[in-house]
C-alpha cells in the first residue's frame, strides 16, 4: 500500500531537522513561559532557572515538572499566557475525579491541534476526497471539534453527528456514504451491534477505517471491531490538557502511535525519580506543548504509563512511536520490585471467567511484600467441594503469576461482600504504608 | 432416594453463621443435618433442612451463593461394625465417598449417615442389594 502524509515534510524529516525545530520551540515556549505566566516565572526563579539556560531541546531535563493540581489550583485561566481577547476556543475535561480542568487555546493553536487530528486522519487511511462520520461528543469534551477541524484541515468532509441515537448513526453512515468513523472504541461496538439489530451488512457500506481514541483499548477490541464493521481500526491519543485527540496516532503498521512531537514533545521518566527513562523502558509519559501558546505546559506529568521508541517505521514517518498506555502511575503498585497494575489483575480474573470484583491487599511480612487478591465468588463458579474451590484459586494464582511474575494469595470472598464505590472503585488497599 | 442438600459459600468472618442461621429462622426452616467443611479462609456449609426450595429461595434473596447438592441417606443399626460394612460394599464397588457426616434421627432407630458420592445410582443399587436401608427424602426432610 502506499503511503500518504498530510505533511511529509515534518513527518518524515530527518531526525536532526527535528531536534533543531524542536529546540528552537522549546526555546521561544519557556521565554513565553517566563515572561507571562507568573506560575512558572515563580518556578523557575525557585530553582534558579532562566530562558537563556534553554538552548536545546536536550535541556528539557532542567524543567520542572506540572501536574493536574496546578491546572486545578489555577482554574480557570491562570496558566494562560495570553490576554483573554487573543483566546480563540476553549474546553474543558470532564471533571470527574474533582475540579474540571478548563483549557484555552489561540488561533494558532488550534491550527496546530488540527493539523494533528488531520495527520491521523491520513495515517488512517483518509484523504480530502472522504467522508468523516465523527460520533465523539461536540461541547466542552475535545473528541468531538478535535477530529472535526481535523476533517476540514484537510479538507475532506465533516459529518458532525456526535454521539447518541445510534440508529440514526448506522442510517447516516449507510446514507451518506461515511467512508471513516470517529468515536471511543466501545461507541464503535455499540454501533456494530446496533447495525446487525437493524439487519445492515458491514460489508455493504463504503465505510473502511476508524479512528478510536478517548478511551483505553486491547487488541481483543480492536479485532471485535474490526470484524463486525469490516473495518480496520486505528489508535488516536489525546489529552485536553496537551490539546486533544491528535497528540499521537497510529500508522498503518499499528504497533504504537507516532507522536507529534513537533508539537507536544514526548519524554518517558521515572515516577518516583523524574529521571529521564531510555527509549523502551516503561515509566510515566510527559508532555511539553513546545508550539503553543495559550497553554504552553511545561514537563504536564500525563500520569499515562507508557514507551517510546524510534524504531525506523514501515510507514517511513520518522515521528517517535508511543505504546499504547499500560496504565496510570497513580494506580500502579511496586511489589517486591515489580510494578503492578490493577488492571493487569483485572484481566486476569476475566480471563478466567470470575467477576472484576476485586481488591488487592498488599503487605508486608518480615520485610516481604505480600499480595493478596480477594475476588468475589459468584453462583456459576461455586461448587460443593472445597477440593474445587481451592483449585479455582489455584488456577487464578497460576494466572497471575504467569502475567505478573509475581506470586500472590487469591481468596474467594463473598458476592458482594467487597467496598462499592459511586464515583472510582477501590481496587487496592496498602498497608505497607506506616510500617 | 436421593436427597437435596444445599452447599453455601460461607466466608470465615465473625457474624456469617448468625446470618444464615437467622435467614432460616425467619422462613421457620427447620435445620435437619448439617456439617462445614472448612479452610483457613472460607468454609462451606452443608445442610439439609425440611424445605429446601424454599431455603433456597431466602438464601439467595439475602445474596448467598449456593447450590442444591445431591446426597443419599443410609440408615444402619446402632452398634460396632455396622458402619465399617457399608463402606466396604462402597469401596468393593469401587465408588468413592467425597464426604459424609451423621445426623441423630429420633424416628427412625437407627444411626443415620448422610453421604456425597461419585456415582449415586450405582452406590444406592449396591447399599439396597446388599440390604442397607437407604433413607428417603421424606425420611430426612421430615426427621
Amino acid at each position: 500500500m502506499s503511503q500518504s502524509y498530510f505533511n511529509e515534510d515534518i513527518e518524515c524529516a530527518p531526525r536532526e531537522v527535528l531536534h533543531w525545530i524542536q529546540s528552537q520551540k522549546l526555546k521561544k515556549m519557556v521565554k513565553n513561559c517566563y515572561e507571562n505566566i507568573p506560575f512558572y516565572k515563580k518556578k523557575f526563579d525557585d530553582i534558579g532557572l532562566k530562558p537563556e539556560d534553554i538552548q536545546s531541546i536536550d535541556d528539557i531535563k532542567k524543567l520542572p515538572f506540572t501536574y493536574k493540581t496546578d491546572l486545578r489550583d489555577n482554574y480557570p485561566f491562570g496558566l494562560v499566557a495570553v490576554p483573554r481577547e487573543q483566546l480563540y476556543r476553549v474546553h474543558a475535561s470532564s471533571g470527574t475525579t474533582g475540579k474540571q480542568t478548563v483549557v484555552a487555546y489561540t488561533k494558532n493553536d488550534i491550527d496546530i491541534w488540527s493539523q494533528g487530528a488531520a495527520r491521523a486522519i491520513v495515517a488512517a487511511g483518509g484523504s480530502k476526497n472522504d467522508f468523516v462520520h465523527i460520533s465523539y461528543g461536540y461541547g466542552l469534551f475535545t473528541g468531538g471539534l478535535g477530529l472535526h477541524y481535523g476533517t476540514e484541515k484537510l479538507g475532506a468532509t465533516a459529518i458532525p453527528v456526535s454521539s447518541g441515537n445510534t440508529k440514526r448513526q448506522v442510517d447516516i453512515l449507510r446514507d451518506y456514504g461515511s467512508d471513516i468513523l470517529c468515536c471511543t472504541p466501545s461507541y464503535a461496538l455499540f454501533i456494530g451491534e446496533t447495525m446487525k439489530e437493524m439487519g445492515v451488512d458491514p460489508k455493504s457500506l463504503k465505510l473502511r477505517a476508524g479512528i478510536f481514541g478517548a478511551e483505553a483499548w486491547t487488541e481483543e477490541m480492536r479485532k471485535q471491531i474490526e470484524e463486525l464493521l469490516d473495518i480496520k481500526a486505528y489508535d488516536i491519543y489525546g489529552l485536553s490538557e496537551i490539546a486533544g485527540p491528535g497528540v499521537a496516532f497510529e500508522c498503518s503498521e499499528q504497533t504504537g502511535m507516532h507522536v507529534n512531537e513537533d508539537m507536544f514533545y514526548p519524554e518517558i521518566i521515572n515516577p518516583e525519580t523524574g529521571e529521564q527513562m531510555a527509549d523502551g523502558e516503561y515509566g510515566e509519559l510527559v508532555f511539553t506543548c513546545i508550539g503553543k501558546e495559550a497553554l504552553p505546559l511545561v514537563r504536564y506529568r500525563t500520569r499515562d504509563v507508557c514507551m517510546l521508541t524510534r524504531k525506523k517505521c514501515s510507514c517511513g514517518r520518522t515521528l517517535i512511536k508511543m505504546a499504547k498506555p499500560h496504565g496510570r502511575t497513580d494506580d500502579m503498585l511496586i511489589i517486591r520490585g515489580i510494578n503492578v497494575f490493577p488492571s493487569q489483575v483485572e484481566h486476569v480474573l476475566l480471563s478466567v471467567g470470575m467477576t472484576p470484583n476485586y481488591l488487592i491487599v498488599v503487605d508486608r511480612n518480615n520485610n516481604l511484600d505480600t499480595m493478596e487478591v480477594q475476588v468475589e465468588m459468584t453462583p456459576e463458579i461455586f461448587s460443593d467441594t472445597v477440593k474445587n474451590l481451592e483449585n479455582i484459586e489455584r488456577r487464578i494464582a497460576g494466572e497471575l503469576h504467569s502475567i505478573l511474575n509475581i506470586a500472590a494469595k487469591v481468596r474467594l470472598v463473598e458476592p458482594k461482600s467487597l467496598p462499592r464505590s459511586e464515583g472510582k472503585a477501590v481496587r487496592v488497599i496498602d498497608k505497607r504504608k506506616g510500617k | 432416594m436421593k436427597i437435596q442438600q444445599l452447599s453455601i459459600f460461607v466466608e470465615n468472618k465473625c457474624g456469617r453463621l448468625q446470618e444464615i442461621t437467622q435467614a432460616l429462622e425467619e422462613e421457620k426452616i427447620n435445620i435437619r443435618a448439617m456439617s462445614v467443611a472448612d479452610t483457613s479462609d472460607f468454609g462451606i456449609l452443608r445442610l439439609i433442612v425440611d424445605n429446601p426450595e424454599k431455603a433456597v429461595d431466602s438464601f439467595r434473596s439475602h445474596g448467598m451463593t449456593l447450590s442444591l447438592t445431591s446426597v443419599i441417606g443410609i440408615g444402619i443399626s446402632d452398634e460396632p461394625g455396622a458402619f465399617a460394612r457399608a463402606v466396604k460394599i462402597l469401596s468393593e464397588a469401587n465408588i468413592g465417598i467425597e464426604y459424609l457426616y451423621d445426623y441423630n434421627s429420633r424416628q427412625i432407630g437407627k444411626a443415620c449417615i448422610i453421604l456425597r458420592v461419585d456415582d449415586e445410582d450405582r452406590a444406592i443399587e449396591v447399599l439396597e442389594k446388599n440390604g442397607i436401608k437407604m433413607l428417603t427424602a421424606k425420611d430426612v426432610y421430615n426427621v
